[in-house]
Order: structure tokens, then sequence, then C-alpha cells
């Protein structure tokens, strides 16, 4: 990509940036307060609504929608609540919009909460980025002390806090409704839905919960329009994404591209494609949850509609390659394993399901497989998928289904030489 | 009565001024007990319930739900092996298996001298590094063995 389409990550290689002073340097908070001094909340609703922002955080719905569910003239509080949780295996974008430009992350969330009217916003972030939470409170810190934060935003009468609300280790947190159980107090469990968190969310009072690069785009959008955005990449699915990619390439790393691009393109011409010596075995185009692609099939637009029609998702993101010489009875191994660590263990089905297809499938690794094991965990995983409170038994179910239908082949040989052995 | 230092019980006061319920305190709350102490007693439980109006067995369902948080004393050094997708493809495997020859202890387990304890975690954010460990709150990627020796080493 021109590097003129960047723009999430275009000042990143620029000294000291998360110093708010770098930040003002090169044209720091002037879209909020453009936003601010001149803007009506309608106005601006209206223009992330016209630049059908899609949400970075997994599922892609539009955050403009969403906002405007959040009913208006109630006496309550609305809450924001950022979701920094990323523990979607294969994720790391987030990490790099907090650590390398948090007043980006802070400058979002001041217009997203001046459109939506709320005076309290929360950044539920990931335990282990403990260091990455100390930089966003300093972040906090500097922007108060300028006036772009706390009482009497820009000299206007609005007024926002912000607070960085750590977690603690546990992936279940990352889903918006155990997030909000979480940030009350509580264990993650997910709650039943409807009633959505825009009517009823953090304390009972209407709440937006969005991933940080969805926010992260909100002053490109405020200072450039909706029409700039949807030039970028598709007119439906517009701007760029931060997509991570890991595991066999020679470049792993964050590439900030259009929505668009193609797979292919990101692996070989982005992350500079395989090791010596490696062949493309399979992509798992959007996080652990997103059913894997084989080797033929990465000639795909990466956005939303694509992948989906493709049987596959966008999800996060998040690029995992896998070589020729990686197991696919590994990665089910590994994946299998993830769910069943993961499930809060509230809807039987996802508890006792991926626990279950866990241990057939250590036990094919450990040579004892059997005939029938694969459609045992066939029939399992389709037993979760649609039948769970929260998307993680989808999430579970999906990529598992998939490994073992399109390599079905190379798992039945497996089964049989591990056995011989 | 608990042993916190006036520094902790400051910011504790202040974190649970900050909320609009209280209760909504108690991860950043056990987060500093934490800490401080290096795990969290079961005084400490009680405590917390206390301050924040909670009945105990909602701190402790809170404590065994979240990996992070320990309930009893570990190593000086806590060394957290991601062994996810993308760093199991980078070798997580060889990675951990080498920390366990070189430290004499399988993963759950703390060295006899108090210094190391060896855990497994699931994705830690940082595939781009795969593969890699945390130790404490630091990040550590790209490990080879060469690599570990030459972390471990400098540790004091
Ligand atoms: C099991 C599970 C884990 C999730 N983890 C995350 C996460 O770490 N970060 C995130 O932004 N969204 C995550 N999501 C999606 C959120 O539920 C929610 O859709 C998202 O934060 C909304 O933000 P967006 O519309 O801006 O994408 C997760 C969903 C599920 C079901
Ligand atoms: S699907 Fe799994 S993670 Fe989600 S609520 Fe049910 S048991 Fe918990
Ligand atoms: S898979 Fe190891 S850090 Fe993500």
């Amino acid at each position: 990509m021109a590097d003129k389409e960047k723009y999430l990550t275009k000042l990143f290689g620029l000294k000291n940036l998360h110093k708010i002073e770098v930040y003002l340097q090169n044209g720091g908070y002037e879209a909020a307060k453009k936003a601010i001094k001149t803007k009506k909340p309608q106005d601006i609703l209206n223009e992330v609504k016209a630049a059908n922002l899609r949400g970075r955080g997994g599922a892609g719905f539009p955050a403009g929608v969403k906002w405007g569910f959040v009913p208006q003239g109630v006496e309550k509080p609305k809450y924001l609540c950022v979701n920094a949780d990323e523990g979607e295996p294969g994720t790391f974008k987030d990490k790099y919009i907090m650590s390398h430009n948090p007043h980006l992350l802070l400058e979002g969330i001041i217009i997203t909460s001046y459109c939506v009217g709320i005076h309290q916003a929360f950044i539920y972030i990931r335990g282990e980025y403990e260091m990455i939470a100390r930089r966003l409170e300093k972040a906090i810190e500097e922007a108060t002390a300028k006036g772009f934060l706390g009482k009497n935003i820009f000299g206007s009468n609005f007024d926002l806090e912000v607070i960085v609300h750590r977690g603690a280790g546990a992936y279940i947190c990352g889903e918006e409704t155990a997030l909000l159980e979480s940030l009350e107090g509580k264990r993650g469990h997910p709650r039943l839905k409807p009633p959505f968190p825009a009517s009823i969310g953090l304390f009972g009072c209407p709440t937006v919960i969005n991933n940080v690069e969805t926010i992260a785009n909100i002053p490109f959008i405020m200072a450039r329009g909706a029409e700039w955005f949807t030039q970028i990449g598709l007119p439906k699915d517009g701007g760029t994404r931060i997509f991570g990619v890991s595991g066999a390439v020679k470049k792993p790393g964050i590439y900030e591209l259009p929505l668009g691009t193609s797979l292919r393109e990101l692996i070989y011409n982005y992350a500079g494609g395989l090791p010596e010596g490696k062949k493309l075995k399979a992509v798992i185009p959007g996080g652990m949850s997103a059913p894997v692609l084989k080797a033929d099939e990465i000639d795909i637009p990466l956005d939303f509609e694509s992948l989906m029609k493709a049987g596959s998702m966008l999800g996060s993101g998040a690029v995992i390659v896998i070589d020729h010489e990686t197991s696919m009875l590994d990665v089910l191994r590994v994946v299998s394993k993830f769910y069943a660590h993961e499930s809060c263990g509230q809807c039987t089905p996802c508890r006792v399901g991926v626990a279950w297809i866990n241990k057939i499938v250590q036990r094919i690794a450990a040579g004892g497989g059997q005939p029938g094991d694969l459609e045992t965990i066939t029939r399992l995983a389709s037993a979760i998928k649609g039948k769970t409170l929260c998307p993680l038994g989808d999430a579970a179910a999906m990529p598992i289904l998939a490994i073992v239908e399109k390599f079905k082949d190379e798992l039945l040989d497996q089964i049989g030489s591990l056995k011989d052995n | 009565m608990m042993d916190l230092s006036p520094e902790t019980r400051k910011k504790i006061t202040q974190l649970t001024a900050k909320y609009p319920q209280k209760q909504a305190a108690l991860l950043p709350v056990l987060h500093l007990i934490q800490n401080e102490m290096g795990y969290i007693p079961q005084e400490a439980e009680i405590w917390v319930a206390e301050l924040l109006g909670l009945q105990p067995v909602r701190v402790k369902e809170v404590i065994t739900f979240y990996t992070m948080f320990l309930e009893k004393p570990i190593g000086r050094y806590h060394l957290q092996v991601c062994t996810n997708l993308s760093c199991t493809l980078a070798g997580a495997e060889h990675i951990l298996n080498y920390l366990i020859k070189k430290l004499g202890i399988k993963p759950g387990e703390t060295t006899a001298d108090g210094r190391f304890t060896l855990t497994t975690v699931e994705c830690l954010g940082a595939c781009e590094q795969a593969p890699c460990m945390m130790i404490n709150f630091d990040y550590y990627g790209n490990l080879t063995p060469e690599k570990i020796d030459e972390i471990l080493d400098g540790l004091e």
C-alpha cells in the first residue's frame, strides 16, 4: 500500500509519540477539539454511520449503528467500555496502538463519549499489559493537565473521566457481557442477550463497548469525513485494518492495509512470505476462532463479507500462517486445549463438549487414536455450535470442525501412524 | 489486621472512590495487594470483602476464576511460557522443555531456592515475537536456549 493510505500507524515511527507534546505537534487532539467546539453529537453520529465503520474487535458490527441504539434522554448515566482485552490468540494489534499512540485512543474516547453523552469511560485492558496500562494512565494524566479530560473539556461544559481497568487473565472477559461482569468486580460470566449492553450494560446502565482499533479510527473520521473513509478499502467496509501476522512468515508483525487487500499479498508481499524451505499449508485468517483456510484458498480479499462467504471470518484481523511441516493434529490439540481451558463453564455443551474433544485429541496425540474418533469430534462440535449462551461455544466449534473437515486425510494418517509407533 | 504499606492503602482508598459502585474496584484492589504481597493471603480476602461490602465467597470466587491471582506464594521470578498456537508453531515446546531441564522443575512448580516458578500460559498477545514468555511483568520474545541462558543469568 502506498504509505499515504496509512493513517492509524502512520506516526508510529516518531520518537516519543506517546508523550502529549509530540502528539500535539503532529495535529493531535485537533479532531476532538473540532468535535466539541463545532459539532453537535447528532452530526458526529451521522458521520460515523455514513462511514459505516465496522467494529475491529471481532464481529464487525457498524459502530455508528451501535451508538445509535443507546437511548437518549434517560436519567441514568451512560458508560463507554473500550475493549482492550486482546485475548484472541494471534492478536496483538491493540497493544501497538496503546503503546505507540495512547493519546490517539484517548482522543477517540473523547469524541465517542461526547457523541453518545458519556461522562465516564473505562479502558478494560488485559492484566498482562501492565506496562501499557501504566502508559495509558500517564497519558490520561497529561491530557487532564491540558484540560482535554476532566471538567469542562476544551472550555466547553462537557466533562469526561477515563479509568484504566486491568483484567486478570481470562480470555472470556473479552466477550462484551463478560467484560461488563468483570468490570463490576465479578467472575467473567457472559450474560444472556437481549437485553443488549446499549440499553442495559455496566451497572445496569446504557453502555457502548468498542474495540481499541475501532475507537482509534474515530478521530480520523472526524477530521477527514466519512467520504474519505469509504474511499479507503471498500465502500461498505471502509478504512484500513491493522493485520497482525504471526507463525511461519519471515517478517511477523503488524501491517496496516486497506480492507479488501488480498490475503496472499499480505503474506507474501508484506510479511515476506514463508521462511526458506517452507511451503504454505494453511492459514487462520482472523484469530484462532476463525476457521482455517487451505493453501489454495488464500486468493481472497480481506474484508468481512469475503471471508464469511469463504466459510471463515475476518475477526480480529490476526493472521496465523501454518507451514507444511506442521502437523494439523498439533494445531487441533492447541486449539481444543485453549477453548477447554477458557470455557467459563456456564453452558454444558461448551464446558463438557470442548473438554471432551480436547481429551480425544490428547489421546490421539499419545498414540491411542481409534476408528470413529474424528466422527465423534465432529458430532460433539456440531452439538456445541449455536447452542450456547455466548459466542465462545461457536468460536471453539467452528475452527475445530474446519480442521477436521479440511484435513481429514492427514488426521486419519496420523491416527494410524501414531498407533503403529 | 492486614499488613499493607501506607502507599498501597492510600491507592486502594483512591481507587474505590473512582468507581460508581465500590465493588467494581475488586480486581484492581486485588492487583494492588498481590503486587505488594506476591499473592493474596486468606486474611486479605476477608479484609477486601469487608472493605468493599462483599461476601467473602464472592472474593474467593473471583480469585479462583482469574488465572493471574495467586492463592499461594510463588518464586521470586514467575516464568510464564506461552504454549498457544503461534508460539507452538515457533517451537514453544522446545523452549518449555529447555526450561524444565535447566530449572529442574515441571510447569506449576517452584525451584527449591524459591527463585523461579514455571507455568505455561495461553496467548500473551506477543505472537509476533514467538516463542515468548513473561517474567513477572516483562516480556521476552524470539526465545532460544542461548537467549534464555542470557536472560536468567541477567536476573539478580
Ligand atoms: C470469547 C470472546 C472473546 C472476545 N475477545 C475480544 C477481545 O479480546 N477484544 C475485543 O475487542 N473484542 C473481543 N470480543 C468481541 C466483543 O464481544 C465485542 O464484540 C467487541 O468488543 C465489540 O467491539 P467492536 O464492535 O468495536 O468490534 C470477543 C468475543 C468473544 C465471544
Ligand atoms: S459458551 Fe462457554 S464461555 Fe460462553 S457462557 Fe457458555 S460456557 Fe461460558
Ligand atoms: S501465541 Fe504465544 S503470544 Fe500469542
